[in-house]
């Protein structure tokens, strides 16, 4: 006769401490797991931390937050203003945010409120490859298509020039702002839209009046996530902006963004040890502080705007 | 003689025919449905009750596989007829759900709704419709002093309420109520109950419910659906002290279902 299923649970569980052992241990090293992310973002906003002031030891903190010359090569008087690298970031991540906005938020409320399950299936994973591209891809693509294709309609346009690699930067953040943006419009109750149709709403008025408002949380915190990594965009920049430190927002300039300062120099133009050297790690300061402003900025709206079902 | 019969019904629904894929839903369904009065529709789970109320203001079109056959006439108009615009039969037809869904919005806001997306901006006229309507649905008294809150702190009878209120806010002539009780509680589905008899004054009203104790107390006439086909449509009174097919005693009497 076979033993029963109660007799062989009670054997089982009183042969295996060992389950117990790993019911207790578990916690432990997930824990330890989760402090890794932790500890390691604590190190590197040290690192930051250590060498920034090391440059500030040499250049005032005051000149680098009120000048407006960045030369940090000019042998004898070289000037560490931060501006112009800040409104070269800020150039770039405007016209990116004027392509993707748009583009990203249409595509959006298509895929959530229009296409058909089949059409939602095509479109999704070719927005996926578009998100896949590695960025230095999209370099060559702003300094090699684009560019010359601008050309052609502003003749003066130089090649190292903030609106071509601004508007790849755009192209490379509206998968991000596509997927998460419908993300939060599929998370309105189906239930919101029949309310809303059933009184005589058309799809458009449901979509505007419904599904936007209640996905504002999401929405909004998808675009300041792309801008965030619109500013924090490196390559495109690198190869298609130029490196012409320069204050202003005029994108048919060539310019230079903080991230592709620390590029230029981290390239081996700087000794060990030296001003320039220092200065990337204050750069990079601001770069951090700045994506963490965004990112407070985020969970601000999304906790403002949450529309709880 | 013949065109006074067709203005008392509401809806004329001749040989229709519904599929989800390849589920045939409804089966040759024809059911005149009166005027002012209240309609119940009965019957077990999945015999097409739901489908058929979602179809009389074209709902069921969002569902992408289906398929449909004869015709359905509202008012003498047929509603998937090349003239037909599904938008504004919405607004002549309201529906009620089965789970109460307003708005993530203030309660003013929830009725406002309606009147506004059909261009109605003056704020005379919606502070009128908002009382008129809550009144309607006799919440008025409880909310009138906290308009501007959102209506997700109500309770579920008062979101209902709400609901049939937003509905009349756009002053329809039928309501659809597609179980609009099974999600409250006993003391919140009488008064919808209650108020449900009041509205049969104005509206016609066609009424999906589980509950066989609810379409006889409120009902004037009663159809009752099994897998898909209408077995008997009468006089309620009639039908449950006289049922003419074996199926629908069966159900009435609790035997199935």
């Amino acid at each position: 006769m076979q033993p029963s299923i109660r007799d062989l649970i009670k054997k089982n569980k009183s042969k295996s401490s060992s389950v117990n052992i790993t019911e207790r241990v578990m916690p432990i090293i997930l824990l330890l797991m989760a402090s890794f992310s932790i500890l390691v973002t604590i190190a590197i906003v040290f690192t930051l931390l250590r060498e920034t002031i090391m440059f500030f030891t040499v250049v005032p903190i005051w000149d680098f937050l009120t000048g407006t010359e960045w030369f940090p090569f000019f042998g004898n008087d070289p000037s560490y203003g931060i501006w112009p690298l800040v409104s070269g970031t800020f150039t770039i991540a405007a016209i990116a945010m004027i392509v993707a906005v748009p583009l990203g938020l249409s595509s959006a409320i298509y895929l959530s409120e229009y296409a058909s399950e089949k059409k939602r299936k095509i479109i999704k994973p070719i927005l996926e490859v578009l998100a896949g591209v590695p960025t230095v891809v999209y370099g060559l693509f702003a300094l090699t298509f684009v560019t010359p294709l601008l050309q052609v309609f502003i003749p003066s346009l130089p090649i190292f020039n903030a609106l071509s690699p601004g508007i790849v930067v755009g192209i490379m953040i509206i998968p991000q702002v596509t997927s998460l943006s419908q993300e939060a419009m599929n998370a309105v109750p189906q239930a919101m839209r029949d309310g809303a149709l059933a009184l005589g709403a058309t799809r458009l008025e449901v979509a505007l009046k419904i599904v936007i408002p209640g996905s504002f949380s999401g929405i909004v915190s998808s675009l300041v996530l792309a801008l965030s990594r619109a500013i924090g965009e490196t390559m495109i920049v690198a190869t298609a902006a130029g490196s012409t430190p320069r204050l202003g927002f005029n994108p048919t300039e060539s310019i230079q963004t903080m991230t592709a300062y620390i590029v230029q120099v981290s390239m081996g133009d700087a000794t060990f040890g030296s001003t320039i050297y220092y200065s990337i790690y204050a750069v990079g300061m601001m770069l951090f502080l700045f994506t963490l402003l965004m990112n407070i900025i985020a969970s601000y709206f999304a906790r403002k705007y949450r529309e709880v079902y | 003689m013949e065109t006074k019969e067709l203005t008392k019904s509401v809806y004329s629904v001749t040989d229709f025919n519904l599929w989800y894929g390849q589920t045939h839903a409804l089966k040759n369904i024809s059911l005149d449905i009166p005027h002012k009065q209240v309609t119940a529709i009965i019957g077990p789970s999945g015999c097409g009750k739901s489908t058929f109320i979602k179809t009389l203001n074209r709902m069921v079109e969002l569902v992408p596989s289906v398929r449909m056959e004869g015709s359905i006439k509202y008012q003498d108009r047929d509603i998937f007829g090349a003239g037909s615009n599904v938008e504004s039969l919405r607004t002549e037809v309201g529906m009620v759900f089965q789970k109460p869904n307003p708005f993530p919005k203030s309660i003013y806001d929830n009725i406002a709704y309606g009147p506004r997306i059909h261009g109605v901006k003056d704020k005379t006229i919606l502070n009128e419709v908002v009382e008129k309507s809550l009144k309607g649905a006799a919440l008025w008294e409880e909310v009138k002093d906290r308009l501007n809150e959102n209506a997700f702190g109500l309770s579920g009878g008062q979101q209902q309420r709400l609901c049939i209120a937003r509905a009349l806010a756009v002053e329809p002539d039928v309501i659809l109520m597609d179980e609009p009780t099974s999600a409250l509680d006993p003391l919140s589905t009488a008064k919808v109950e209650d108020l449900i008899q009041e509205l049969k004054q104005n509206y016609s009203i066609i009424i999906v419910t589980h509950n066989m104790q609810q379409a006889a107390r409120i009902s004037d006439k009663t159809a009752f659906f099994l897998n898909g086909e209408v077995i008997e449509f009468d006089a309620t009174e009639k039908m449950y002290s006289n049922p003419q097919d074996k199926r629908t005693d069966d159900y009435i009497s609790g035997k199935f279902g």
